[in-house]
């Protein structure tokens, strides 16, 4: 594991004019200096959360799927940073960079992967299943593109309740072809649902590339709904800030719906149990880390701002890598649920007996 | 006191839900406009208006899905499946999405939608679109099923449903829809979980739930008047949670039981009550459980022939007669 944020990336002459324009929107020339160095250390915090899992995973302190956000920091920042008190999001199990994007505290989450009773599921859920209601995050969900209706959902709540606020509903590149993403597009954009779908786009399901995957391109599939989409990198946050910012603002004030696809990365595989040798060659990698590495890309952005500097970047690694570790801690002094906690959050009736209005039994062993 | 028809009755519901909590949504294919393909939904647009009263494009697990997202945000969404046949297009969003949610949270979530429609066979429409799924529905825990077999017993659970606060499958039936009962005019609500004798009798217990209560009834009639026999029956009215203390004080009375079940039958609603009943009661029982349920293959089309692949008052009658030799 590399001990610095990245390796020395070389800034590309014809990139940073275009980079300066995407500081220069709106929506990211009015960040204070404070709000730019809280942008870029959420991204650190989110990578040294996911490698310190990888490590508990490895030994075996979490069980089942661990997807993890390695290389896509940037997009789940970025957007989240943009949330107002009405917006809401939902994703898909790739959910610990968004999680702590819309500011979950550390230790529930690691104590959920390590499926304690502290968790922010109660242990219930894992991985793949954060939620964080009163921060409008609606998880976290393992089957692929089952939450893009949900976020439709989301969409039609906030109009029906009259609210501007817009739903961001995220799926990845092999969500696309599900037919329920089909068929929560086809919602939102005949009903005018304040919902954007972004899919990130790191170029695989599993193992499987977007050129063997998708007939043509996936945001543009909108096209066929009459509904706005656009299409981004999504390795520099002012980038996303600046495209996202439109899109949000058409649902917020006009219930629009867009779909906006952000190419990314991911450097480790689908999951841990992904062998990560038979779909992709470790050039490939190690090049998107020289060249597009979004912290990378983000640290070098504000050193040249004069936001950042060495001593500050270092700071902040040193803080984002105790935090994982005092997660780590938190979750390993932490008590598994009970067998007895098996049964419990599953009715809210059984949660709620004084409240309870039917009889009989609810559950039959 | 009024009578009215089970369609009647069940819009009632709707409509009262509807003035009463403005959060109450009903949504579904041609429920608005067209006055619902079973006219349950008839006069509902013109009262409450195109916000209240939604036409979904022919999408179950788009729209379901939606109504499981916007109850999140307290939406209490009320959806129409033209035939519960439909529901699994929409499978992963009732029974992963609605019926975990609460679960996968921690308890931070709850879902509080209604998915309702006719779910039966009987009227020549094809294996697929007769499926009864109360089983595989009441086989998911975190989710309620309900099914009533009259009209009184339909406005009041479906008004119970709606203020529910979990996910409650509620199966109707079209035959069902034009039958008549009396329905008292004021409020009232049935509690979910709590079964109903329908008809007294101490030889045996038929236990039983939808359009088979009725053929139980005509069955018990025949019983009685035929054979001597006093049959006693139990419509469940709700799946899952279950009465099952009613069914046991039946099963305590009469000693022997007959379940009659619209389900084909591997591990049907029947298959959980039988192991039930054996492993509470035993000792009551002077005669192994008997069960009445479909012929096992898919819906035939073909209309008499249709009609004895299901429940009929003559197979309970001859089933009951066997279970008392």
């Amino acid at each position: 594991m590399s001990k610095k944020p990245a390796s020395t990336a070389e800034p590309k002459p014809d990139d940073s004019a275009q980079r300066s324009d995407h500081a220069r929107a709106p929506v990211n020339a009015g960040l204070s200096r404070e709000q730019k160095i809280e942008l870029y250390r959420t991204m650190v915090r989110i990578r040294r959360f996911e490698e310190r899992s990888l490590r508990a995973y490895q030994a075996k302190k979490i069980g089942g799927f661990l997807h993890l956000y390695i290389g896509q920091e940037a997009v789940a920042v970025a957007c989240c940073s943009m949330m107002g008190k009405d917006d809401h999001v939902i994703t898909a199990y790739r959910d610990h960079g968004h999680a702590i994007a819309v500011g979950m505290d550390t230790k529930p989450l690691m104590a959920e992967l390590y499926g304690k009773v502290t968790g922010c599921s109660k242990g219930k859920g894992g991985s793949m299943h954060f939620f964080a209601p009163e921060k409008n995050y609606w998880g976290g969900h393992g089957i692929v593109g089952g939450q893009i209706p949900l976020g439709t959902g989301l969409a039609y709540g906030i109009k029906y309740k009259g609210l501007k606020g817009a739903a961001m509903a995220f799926m990845g590149d092999g969500a696309v072809n599900q037919g329920a993403v089909h068929e929560a597009y086809n919602l939102a954009a005949l009903w005018n649902l304040p919902v954007v779908f972004v899919i990130e786009n790191n170029g695989y399901s599993m193992g499987t590339s977007q050129a063997r995957s998708s007939a043509g391109d996936l945001a543009r599939r909108a096209d066929g709904y009459h509904m706005d989409w656009g299409l981004c990198d999504g390795h520099d946050p002012y980038e996303v800030r600046a495209v996202m910012d439109k899109f949000l603002r058409a649902a917020r004030e006009e219930s629009k719906p867009a779909i906006v696809e952000i190419r990314t990365y991911r450097y480790r595989g689908h999951s841990v149990a992904d062998p990560d040798n038979t779909y992709r060659s470790k050039q490939e990698i190690e090049e998107y880390r020289r060249t597009k590495d979004p912290i990378q890309v983000f640290q070098m952005l504000l050193a040249a701002e004069g936001v950042l500097n060495d001593a500050l970047v270092e700071q902040i690694d040193q803080e984002a890598r105790a935090e994982a570790d005092h997660a780590a801690e938190f979750a390993e002094a932490s008590p598994f649920p009970t067998v007895e906690d098996i049964q419990k959050d599953v009715y809210w009736e059984a949660d709620n007996p004084a409240e309870r209005k039917s009889g009989g039994r609810l559950f039959f062993d | 006191m009024p009578v009215i028809t089970y369609r009647e009755a069940i819009r009632h519901a709707l409509a009262e839900e509807l003035e009463r909590d403005p959060n109450v949504v009903v949504m579904g294919e041609e429920v608005a406009q067209f006055n619902g393909a079973y006219k349950v939904t008839e006069g509902l647009l013109a009262k409450f208006g195109p916000q209240r009263i939604v036409d979904t494009p022919i999408s179950e697990a788009g729209f379901i899905g939606m109504g499981v997202g916007a109850s999140m945000l307290g939406v209490r969404p009320v959806m129409e499946l033209m035939f519960w046949s439909f529901y699994s297009v929409a499978f992963d969003q009732i029974l992963n999405n609605a019926a975990n949610i609460r679960f996968m949270s921690g308890g931070l979530i709850n879902c509080p939608i209604v998915i309702r429609g006719p779910a039966n066979g009987g009227t020549n429409v094809g294996a697929t679109h007769s499926l009864t799924p109360e089983n595989v529905l009441a086989n998911t825990p975190g989710v309620k099923v309900v099914v009533p077999a009259t009209p009184y017993d339909a406005k009041g659970l479906l008004k119970s449903a709606i203020r529910d606060n979990d996910p409650v499958m509620f199966l109707e039936n079209t035959i069902l829809y034009g039958d008549k009962g009396e329905v008292p005019d004021g409020e009232y609500t049935i509690p979910l979980g709590q079964a109903d004798v329908k008809r007294a009798g101490k030889d045996l217990t038929i236990v039983t739930y939808g359009r088979c209560v009725l053929h139980s009834l005509v069955a018990a009639e025949l019983l009685e008047k035929e054979h001597d026999v006093s049959a006693e029956v139990v419509d469940l009215r709700t799946i899952r949670p279950l009465d099952i203390a009613t069914v046991l004080a039946s099963v305590a009375k009469t000693h022997r039981v007959l379940i009659v079940e619209e389900q084909k039958p591997f591990a049907s609603v029947g298959s959980q009550l039988a192991f039930m009943i054996q492993k509470e009661a035993f000792d009551e029982l002077d005669a192994p459980i008997h069960r009445l349920a479909t012929i096992d293959a898919p819906a035939i089309y073909s209309p008499p022939v249709e009609t004895e692949q299901l429940p009929n008052p003559q197979r309970v009658l001859k089933a009951a007669l066997e279970l008392l030799a």
